[in-house]
């Protein structure tokens, strides 16, 4: 953790909180108002008591993981995204059909950077949008025979994909179609792995139910379906919710790897089918996205006896506390190479922090994002000297808020689903130094002046997780704040001393 | 350990390190279960056959990489061309998501709409109470002076009725009596964006132009379409008009809305057409659309209030400007002026001075059919070959339209128009027909990947370049902006091909 302490304005934002509500009809007003807070210190007794039960330094009690209000521009995304943009989509030697009409599979072909290696097309699929484009005479009289006949194609124009995922949008569920039982027939049929996946956009509030259909569509689709030969090791893990996004997960991989741990499965960056076939072989679970991924966690423990253990490889401090977690789950040669590790890569954490704190030093920042980030990120900025003056999750659940008082201080402002007049409101607001976001976000916060970093798809950079993604981290938020351009916003004869144009 | 403070490497450059390219063959070697080698190659090789290209073409289902998209993308789109207008999209909200960060990523600049958030219940009861609760909180916390309303498919499906929840809403007060919320249901499962785009064109002007008496002038409107141009092509039109003289009207008018500038105020809503200007445009003498597919059934409508109508196929080059100029003249009776003859000289006068670098080359374009229309066009003026010509939400009667086209040139003989079908046909159509150059949008990167076609970025949506849209590619002056795109490519590919030093560089010309 980083050595500074310091705390945020609480009085200052619950007025901020105040302020913006005021433009809610009344009865919205009440419900927004659940969502948003200030993280609030707990005293030494209630920390105790709470890191004992995931809690931490300070309390974020916000309501999360109810429905949106209408209306309001929530951030947010849908179930489907939840499943085939972030759980099925990277796993990369089978082919996922986006089922119903073509704009779903359109908006998010190609667009969360799960990189990967193979002959795209050939034997690997991810970069690629395949979809049963649902025209109204599917609607009318149902899509299952059209499923069925789009199966065999992919089959025959893709003979080495390993098996079918099919991604429900919204009209799947509304008009009756069985695609259960067409995978099960088909799976006869040309004896391959296919999924049905019900995550059609309407069900539940969020990508957050997406991400739970699609781990159970794992358990129930997948997992005993086959004969696995594998042969598993003492030192076997399973890196679970790396979506190796920039390559995220390879530069945890090598990390692992190298303390002596052998990945036998990443879920879902980079994976192939056998990857997650051959995962409760495991020894040991380690999640990194526990939002999207713990029940299948869970699941694993119970139904194998795979624990599972969360870490964090963003900025080094987070590194090192994780890469000790990991290795005291077995012997000591772990442990020592963990340390030895941590050795390893110390002179070039210490030169990336000397290179970088003295121009990021006290900066402040806002966290807007989905998943693990909003918690995850924030020690990777305090290692810089950095500040986390707010944050919150799109989709996140009470856990979520409850693992994030370990990392927010006192003061912080908390956002559930906050929506686009609330965000620009606190942003405009505390005028932090940096915003980290989405797409949507990122450029209304840059015309405002302030800097911003794309924290879903890492603004096309990345890696961002390890060591060296921690310089990559770094440097890039270095490039975001201190570009020149944020000094050019205002127009020069503007200042009080030149004329103006009426006054010319 | 390759990484370093001093030279910070990061995914490009890093994964090629020999301590991740040794990681990246163990993980494959022990646990991915990938095929061997030989038989991706295999395999690979066949995608690219005659064989293949057959078996792809009998495909009846499935859609690999599609080239369009739904149509409440095109109804958003149409709606941020209005003055202080928020989109409202009944429905899922995920669709939503989708649409900004659509659009937001081509223009890099931000897109604003909003969602009615139905979920289960709404699926089961309909979606009266989302429509009723939404509209009063847009009105609340976005200040619009107009509300479009468009529908996801899971609206449709259930078969919600926009014009009775719109008055529900009303006379609930979730907004004023008098708020304009035109509306249009945009069934995704139904035609494309460019449909989406003609759906909330034609509900916009339904909504002022309804019960309202027509007192014609001489006035003409000018119906854009769904262009991710639009920036400096709408810049490009008024121009042109000015310069005629011509009072005229451009029914969604994107191009300050996605183009604000950075001085530290984020303006949510900037220029667009008034919404007395769309009121007012039911007295024109005539509405003229640049895109015919994108109008179809908003150019019926004006028709019948008494207007003329006219269509254009995303008129570019030489002849696209020359009818669409001289159509303009014919109903205003405003002359073409000297100035713009003077601006169409130079852009013969730049296409003269390279054709012999233009001359003969051959294309694969693809795209929305108006555009591809109109490209083709062009590059048929300049002795190039259009030999496929794709668009996914092209018909048969677009087919039609492009082999007249084809008949009209020498260059055009051995040209085909492939309507319905998708980038995964266009990789056979490359990997089997050769040709020099492709024209697309950024999805084509795969295709010059897999083909080896050098690709142009000239159609929506362009994610991986930046600003190209901020600059026409219509009129006399766009023509010449296309010009030289297509020039830079030829030269840089040429370039490359003759850079190796004493291999090939004997051609590494110094004038070309």
């Amino acid at each position: 953790m980083s050595l500074d302490d310091y705390s945020n304005d609480s009085e200052f934002h619950q007025r901020l909180i105040a302020e913006v509500l005021e433009a809610y009809p009344d009865k919205f007003k009440k419900r927004r108002q659940k969502h948003l807070g200030v993280a609030t210190a707990l005293d030494t007794a209630e920390a105790d008591a709470a890191a004992g039960e995931d809690g931490g330094g300070t309390e974020c009690a916000v309501k999360s993981n109810i429905k949106s209000i209408p209306g309001v521009m929530t951030i947010r995304g849908c179930a489907y995204a939840g499943s085939k943009g972030v759980v099925w989509g990277p796993v990369k030697d089978m082919v996922h059909i986006s089922h119903g009409p073509v704009g779903c599979g359109q908006y998010s072909w190609s667009q969360r950077r799960n990189y990967y290696i193979g002959a795209t097309g050939v034997d690997t699929f991810v970069t690629m949008q395949f979809t049963s484009d649902f025209q109204e005479r599917d609607i009318v009289f149902g899509g299952d025979k059209k499923l069925e006949r789009i199966i065999d194609e992919i089959d025959g124009l893709f003979p080495l994909a390993k098996g079918i995922s099919i991604q429900s949008e919204c009209p799947i569920g509304l008009i009756g179609d069985d695609i259960e039982a067409v995978s099960k027939k088909k799976t006869k049929d040309i004896g391959k792995t296919i999924v049905p996946v019900r995550c059609e956009g309407f069900r539940g509030v969020s990508q957050s139910l997406g991400h739970h259909i699609a781990n159970d569509a794992i358990r129930d689709w997948v997992f005993d379906k086959k004969d696995i030969a594998f042969e598993a090791g003492q030192y076997d893990v399973n890196v679970i919710g790396d979506y190796n996004i920039g390559g995220d997960a390879w530069a945890s991989r090598i990390l692992l790897e190298e303390i002596g741990l052998r990945v036998v499965g990443n879920w879902s960056g980079d994976a192939t089918l056998s990857e997650i076939e051959h995962a409760p072989k495991a020894k040991l679970n380690l999640i990194h996205c526990y939002r999207s991924m713990n029940y299948i966690c869970r699941h694993m423990e119970e139904k194998y006896g795979v624990p599972w253990l969360e870490y964090n490889f963003f900025g080094p401090s987070q590194i090192e506390a994780s890469l000790r977690k990991i290795a005291a789950f077995f012997d000591e040669s772990i442990q020592a190479q963990a340390e030895a590790v941590i050795a390893k890569y110390t002179p070039l954490v210490d030169a990336v922090k000397a290179k970088f704190r003295p121009r990021l030093e006290g900066k402040t920042v806002m966290l807007y994002v989905g998943g693990l980030r909003p918690r995850h990120v924030i020690n990777a900025y305090e290692d810089l000297g950095m500040r986390i003056v707010g944050t919150g999750y799109e989709f996140g659940h009470n856990d979520d808020y409850q693992r994030t008082g370990h990392y927010v201080k006192d003061g912080t402002l908390i956002y559930d689903d906050v929506t686009g007049y609330e965000l620009e409101r606190f942003i405009e607001g505390i005028r932090p130094d940096l915003v980290g976001s989405g797409i949507k976000e990122k450029y209304p916060v840059q015309k405002m002046g302030v800097p911003f970093r794309q924290m879903h798809s890492w603004d096309y950079s990345g890696p961002y997780h390890g060591y060296d993604g921690f310089a990559i981290f770094a440097r890039d938020m270095d490039l975001a704040i201190n570009n020149p351009v944020w000094a050019l916003f205002k127009a020069p004869w503007l200042t009080a001393a030149a004329p103006t144009e009426t006054a010319a | 350990m390759p990484q370093s403070a001093d030279k910070i490497l990061d995914h490009a450059p890093l994964f090629r390190e020999p301590e991740y390219k040794e990681m990246l063959a163990r993980k494959k070697a022990a646990f991915e279960n990938m095929p061997p080698a030989e038989e991706v190659q295999k395999v690979a090789d066949w995608t690219k056959s005659w064989e293949y290209r057959e078996k792809n073409f009998a495909r009846q289902d499935l859609s690999v990489n599609p080239a369009k998209a739904c149509q409440p993308l095109g109804a958003v789109f149409a709606a941020a061309g209005f003055e202080r207008t928020m989109s409202f999209v009944h429905g899922s909200q995920g669709c939503v998501a989708y649409y900004r960060s659509h659009l937001s990523r081509h223009f890099k600049e931000p897109c604003s709409a909003v969602s009615s958030s139905m979920t289960e219940d709404a699926a089961v009861f309909g979606g009266l109470n989302n429509m009723v609760d939404g509209l009063a909180n847009t009105y609340a916390l976005y200040s619009p002076k107009m509300i479009a309303v468009s529908t996801t498919c899971m609206a449709e499906v259930i078969g919600d009725d926009l014009q009775a929840f719109i008055e529900t809403a009303r006379l609930k007060g979730s907004v004023p009596q008098d708020f304009h919320v035109p509306y249009a249901h945009t069934p995704a499962f139904v035609g494309s964006h460019v449909t989406g785009y003609d759906n909330m064109i034609k509900g916009i002007l339904e909504h002022f132009w309804k019960g309202q008496e027509r007192v014609p002038n001489a006035a003409i409107n000018i119906i854009p379409g769904f262009d991710g141009f639009a920036v400096g092509n709408n810049r490009e039109i008024k121009r042109m008009m000015e310069m005629m003289g011509v009072t005229f009207t451009i029914l969604s008018d994107v191009a300050d809305q996605f183009d604000t500038p950075s001085d530290g105020e984020y303006r949510m809503y900037d220029g667009g057409t008034t919404l007395e200007a769309a009121a007012h445009a039911l007295n024109a003498r005539a509405t003229l659309s640049m895109q015919d597919y994108c109008a179809q059934k908003t150019l019926d409508y004006c028709k019948a209030q008494g207007q003329d109508v006219a269509a254009f196929h995303y008129p570019m080059g030489v002849a696209g400007t020359d009818a669409f100029l001289m159509k303009v003249s014919e109903l205003t009776g405003k002359a073409i002026p000297e100035a713009l003859r003077l601006e169409r000289g130079r852009l013969i006068d730049a296409m003269a001075d390279s054709q012999s670098w233009l001359h003969g080359k051959s294309y694969a374009i693809y795209g929305d059919p108006d555009f591809v229309y109109g490209m083709a066009r062009f590059i048929l003026e300049t002795g190039g070959e259009p030999k496929h010509c794709l668009a996914t939400n092209g018909n048969k009667a677009w087919e039609e339209k492009m082999r007249a086209l084809f008949a009209t040139s020498a260059f055009g003989a051995d040209c085909h128009a492939w309507g319905g079908k998708d980038l995964w046909h266009m990789r056979s159509l490359l990997a089997t027909e050769k040709v020099d150059l492709l024209i697309g949008n950024s999805y084509g990167k795969y295709l010059e990947r897999d083909t080896n076609t050098p690709l142009i970025r000239l159609m929506f949506p362009i994610f991986d370049r930046h600003h190209h849209h901020r600059f026409p590619v219509w009129g006399y002056q766009g023509g010449l902006r296309v010009l030289v795109t297509l020039l830079d490519k030829i030269f840089d590919t040429l370039d490359t091909d003759t850079i190796e030093p004493g291999v090939t560089d004997y051609s590494f010309d110094l004038t070309r």
